[in-house]
């Protein structure tokens, strides 16, 4: 048999892309963000891809990139989004020195796993030009349609049962009847009816002050000239980032917009107009 | 270039994907090491099927792909019921037997 010659450009690929993988992985014990975590190790699983055309499997190579980047990552950001992005993860202890074990116990496997690789006889690399003549997922094919043709078989009922145990694992049972729009609006009108205030069944007031804000964060102002709370959004007001009004103060050091302090060529320019009309 | 290079590459992402697991308490930074470490072992199935010319290697890397997507679907959702029955997605928390 031919013995293997691994090509410069491969050992490019290698060297460019080996660095950048352990990078990524190592973001999965350092970075803080769940979100990064996930982004690096889609990085990390495109990095494997290239990895295994590399080694001269491309069927493999494209089914992990539509797999593992496309599907299984995808699926990770989007439970991260589910359950909370910003859900922080608390770094304190509760065992006593476990960081440090763990890391001892993985720095050890880690030394076992090179030793072994690294000093046992292995035999020569042979390639896989012979197995890849009639293209690399023929080659697959074969093998998978006839030696395991039985476990393939199996893998069907595996993800149908995966994906109905899903379906079954995160299905809410409904507890109480279905409310929609019709009984919603009964709900309110009978609130109403009961003395409840009119905003119930009104349209809310929008938020800002006339002439000075207009931004979200501003409250209206009733006829009273009080703030009106319900103008702001629910998201802003449990936030803590609505704004408050401006005191009488802050108005005066402000310089008021209209009424007061006009200027004189608008007044004298207003006072033509009128002549004009008298004329 | 040695073909080992591959194969010491899979080792550290093995070990790094495993403290990943033992050290991190979110679930699903937990669960991506356990996706990370599968791989890594897909990655030394692949070299030893292109070390020894055959491609039973690649076909079980292919079966190992496959049982992972399953077992995501699976975790995930054993993922997002805890987190609405207990609002948490913290390893430790789910600590019931304990009390």
């Amino acid at each position: 048999m031919s013995e293997l010659t691994i090509s410069s450009g491969e050992a490019v690929i290698f060297w460019i892309l080996a660095p950048l993988m352990v990078l990524g992985a190592l973001g999965l014990l350092f970075a803080r963000k769940t979100v990064h975590i996930a982004v690096a190790v889609a990085g990390v699983m495109v990095g494997l891809a290239i990895m295994y055309i590399a080694n001269e499997a491309p069927f493999l190579g494209v089914a992990q990139v539509v797999v593992y980047t496309g599907a299984v990552m995808m699926l990770f950001v989007f439970v991260i989004m589910l359950i909370g992005v910003d859900a922080k993860e608390s770094l304190k202890e509760t065992l006593a020195g476990q960081r440090f074990l763990a890391l001892l116990a993985g720095g050890g496997l880690l030394v076992l796993v090179l030793a072994v690789t690294t000093r046992a006889a292995l035999p020569d690399p042979v390639g896989l030009a012979a197995a890849n003549a009639d293209t690399n997922a023929v080659g697959v094919a074969r093998i998978l349609f006839s030696d395991f043709v039985f476990p393939f078989e199996l893998t069907g009922a595996l993800l149908i049962t995966a994906a109905v145990g899903a379906l079954s694992l995160t299905h809410r049972v409904r507890l109480g009847a279905k409310i929609g729009q019709r009984e919603l609006a009964t709900a309110k009108l009978k609130a109403y009816g009961a003395g409840a205030g009119s905003s119930l069944i009104t349209n809310r007031p929008g938020p800002g002050i006339y002439a000075r804000h207009n931004s979200a964060d501003m409250p209206a102002v009733d006829a009273a000239g009080e703030p009106v709370e319900d103008s702001i959004t629910t998201v802003l007001r449990i936030r803590g980032q609505e704004a408050r009004l401006p005191s009488e103060e802050e108005l005066a050091e402000a310089g008021a917009p209209y009424g007061q302090d006009e200027p004189a060529a608008v007044v004298a320019g207003a006072g033509d107009e009128r002549k004009e009309l008298e004329q | 270039m040695s073909i080992l290079n591959y194969l010491v590459l899979s080792g550290i992402l093995f070990s790094i994907g495993a403290v990943a697991v033992i050290v991190r308490r979110n679930a699903i930074v937990a669960f991506m090491g356990v996706e990370l470490m599968l791989n890594a072992a897909n990655l030394t199935l692949v070299t030893f099927a292109r070390m020894h010319g055959d491609l039973t290697g690649q076909v079980i890397a292919f079966f190992v792909m496959v049982v992972a997507a399953a077992e995501v679907v699976i975790g995930l959702a054993i993922i997002v019921s805890i987190f609405r029955t207990r609002g948490s997605a913290s390893l430790d928390d789910a600590s019931l037997l304990k009390s």
